[in-house]
């Protein structure tokens, strides 16, 4: 049983760090209706110029994290305005291929500056590890805050979008484009304005990610952005909350089918879980249904 | 009379995709045979005349299911590595059953006919649930079920002992000579696969691909892709035909995919991840959605193109990024593409009737 709760809460943890990358996936989506497959890169760099600032420059490790949202925040305002803003008016399996592009140019720019060998990341978190029932139950510092950043990004996020000028006017463009700059929007500063959310809460992911599962490469921020990406999916793209529930929820079935089921197999049937809900709910499970006409 | 001639052009366009494939072959045995005096193959290049032709199959097999068929697809490796698989151990398990005969023929084409049913009968499995969903969601179920094939097929033991085979499933230990060892994938595979086979199955492809878009299925098939509730509502069974583009999609893949697993010593699942989809995926976009001969120069062309940047060193694949994100952008410019017009007035033509269409 306390074998279970423990597994439960690494789930949880990492269902957080999905979390708040399906937030970056479902937020663009909504907006852009792309999918931007260098999100997941975004966190690796936003990891790598975290682990830089602590390890080269000797900051400390909260400005470091500081220092890598702003990185990556001007990293997605940068991204957009080159690659995506052009192709605005394209066929989005264009704006697909070029994201993907830019994905392959971040993992091998990040190549070239910090090379192919894993980087070990030393945790951020300084809290110690919270002993329940005895100790039998240990939760992490790292668990902890990964917790309590998604809760508080997740609550923001909602406030920001619900009671804010900008938060409307993001909820207005997703809803319509046309009908939005109508309105007086201005509908490419509030593209711009969710990348660099998304890619803020990337840099924030990536170090979280890495500081509970600490091998750092060019390509780790793939698997994670795929999985992330099938989280929003799962959730209901372009939903907030469909963004958390769908991340934690594949979070704790891919630690509990790794540790029941198979080390090999989780993958699997995290991917398995996702056909079965996306069959019998085909916009996911907090999605909006949209009625198709002729 | 207005009809023949819509004909005959379709007909004209088609016989210049297969010159082009068969002056392309002829020109690189040329070169291969060193007659020629301006195009010598280095070796790295001569290595990669197989894959090319599994690349050019894999994309023209893709553009049916995202182009004529209008789903996009994340999880075509997928179909490429059950076709590998079940290629490989179809040539092995003959070679155990006559050892002494020279069976390289027969060999080669029971795996390509192996491999490509089996990633038939995959498709019919996948295309089922696949196929009730639509647009992203569809994707991203394709792309689900790439990452299971690779993950189930991590898992897959299978080995020979005298004249008995073993299957097993998540690390058993099986007697005698081990096929294909899980994560270590099919290990000590003769290398079947020739240019002249890859030759033969790119022109199999196209008789097969182009045959059924200038058909009643293919027309009922870009129907669907067009508008899918008037395509129904005239009639046209909507599920057997797109059924029917996913698994001709399906059983090409796998026989590329066989192919290609005879072309190396050993394979591996992870080989097909999602990577393998998307670069095919790029293939295809790049070639023009739709474009069968657009398809079959831009995966050419990009399976060397890292070849040629070799010399830039450390610095190829971030060039090879740069590149396709330029191309994106340049294709779709609208001052390139006037600019293009003026050039080419058939590319012209085409661009104001997709305009008109838009509009």
């Amino acid at each position: 049983m306390i074998q279970f709760l423990s597994y439960l809460v690494n789930g949880i943890s990492l269902g957080s760090v999905y979390a708040i990358i399906a937030l970056g996936y479902s937020m663009v989506y909504g907006i852009a209706k792309m999918l931007n497959f260098a999100h997941g890169d975004v966190i690796m760099i936003g990891a790598f110029v975290s682990f830089s600032a602590t390890q080269y420059w000797g900051l400390s490790p909260l400005v470091s994290v500081l220092v890598s949202v702003i990185v990556c925040t001007v990293l997605g305002i940068t991204i957009e305005r080159l690659a995506y803003k052009p192709l605005r008016q394209a066929s989005s399996l264009a704006v697909l291929i070029t994201a993907i592009g830019m994905s392959y140019l971040l993992q091998n720019i990040a190549l070239l500056i910090w090379g192919a060998n894993p980087k070990s990341f030393a945790s951020v978190v300084s809290i110690g590890t919270l002993s329940l029932f005895g100790g039998q139950l240990r939760i992490t510092g790292e668990t902890l805050v990964t917790v309590l950043a998604n809760i508080v990004i997740m609550v923001a996020l909602t406030l920001f979008t619900g009671r804010t000028k900008m938060g409307k006017a993001m909820r207005a463009v997703s809803e319509d484009k046309g009908a939005a700059e109508l309105m007086g929007i201005n509908v490419n500063a509030t593209i711009s304005l969710t990348f660099a959310i998304g890619s803020g809460l990337a840099a924030i992911a990536g170090v979280l990610l890495c500081s509970s599962y600490p091998v750092l490469m060019p390509t780790t921020g793939a698997m994670p952005g795929i999985k992330a990406f099938t989280a929003a999916v799962f959730g209901g793209i372009g939903s907030i909350p469909g963004a958390l529930v769908g991340g934690i929820l594949l979070g704790v079935i891919e630690i509990l089918g790794k540790a029941y089921v198979s080390t090999e197999l989780g993958d699997a049937l995290v991917f398995a879980v996702l056909i079965v809900v996306l069959l019998v709910k085909p916009t996911g499970l907090l999605g909006k249904k949209v009625n198709e006409k002729v | 009379m207005k009809h023949m001639k819509k004909i005959n052009k379709t007909f004209a366009s088609n016989l210049i995709t297969y010159g082009m494939v068969v002056a392309a072959f002829l020109l690189c045995q040329l070169a291969q045979s060193g007659t020629l005096e301006w195009f010598k193959m280095s070796r790295s290049l001569r290595g990669q005349l197989v894959p090319i032709c599994v690349y050019i199959v894999m994309a023209v097999s893709l553009n049916l299911t995202v182009g004529i068929s209008g789903e996009l697809s994340l999880g075509h490796a997928g179909f490429m590595s059950v076709g590998a698989f079940s290629g490989i151990l179809a040539s092995q398990l003959i070679a155990a059953a006559f050892p002494e005969a020279s069976l390289e023929l027969p060999r080669l084409l029971a795996a390509l006919i192996t491999g490509g049913l089996v990633a038939g009968l995959a498709g019919v499995l996948i295309g089922i649930p696949v196929l009730r969903l639509r647009g992203d969601y569809l994707a991203i179920v394709t792309l689900a079920f790439g990452e299971i094939i690779r993950n189930l097929l991590n898992c897959v033991y299978f080995s020979i002992d005298g004249s008995s085979f073993h299957a097993g499933f998540l690390n058993p230990s099986l007697p005698g000579k081990l096929l294909i060892n899980g994560p270590m994938g099919a290990t000590g595979v003769e290398k079947l696969a020739s240019f002249e086979a890859g030759f033969v199955l790119v022109i199999f492809t196209l008789i097969v691909v182009l045959n059924l878009v200038n058909s009643r299925s293919g027309r009922a098939i870009m129907a669907i892709r067009d508008n899918r509730i008037a395509a129904e509502s005239v009639g046209i069974p909507v599920t057997k035909y797109r059924m029917m583009a996913f698994v001709t999609s399906a059983v090409l893949a796998g026989m590329a995919g066989a192919l290609y697993g005879l072309n190396y010593s050993t394979v591996q699942a992870a080989k097909f991840k999602f990577d393998t989809s998307i670069l095919i995926l790029v293939f295809v976009v790049l070639g023009g959605i739709g474009n069968i001969r657009g398809s079959i120069i831009a995966a050419a062309l990009l399976t060397v193109l890292p070849e040629v940047l070799r010399s830039f060193g450390e610095y190829r694949m971030l060039i090879y990024a740069i590149v396709l994100i330029l191309v994106m952008l340049a294709t779709n410019n609208p001052a390139f593409k006037a600019a293009l017009g003026r050039i080419l007035p058939h590319a012209r033509r085409e661009n104001s009737l997709k305009e008109a269409d838009k509009a």
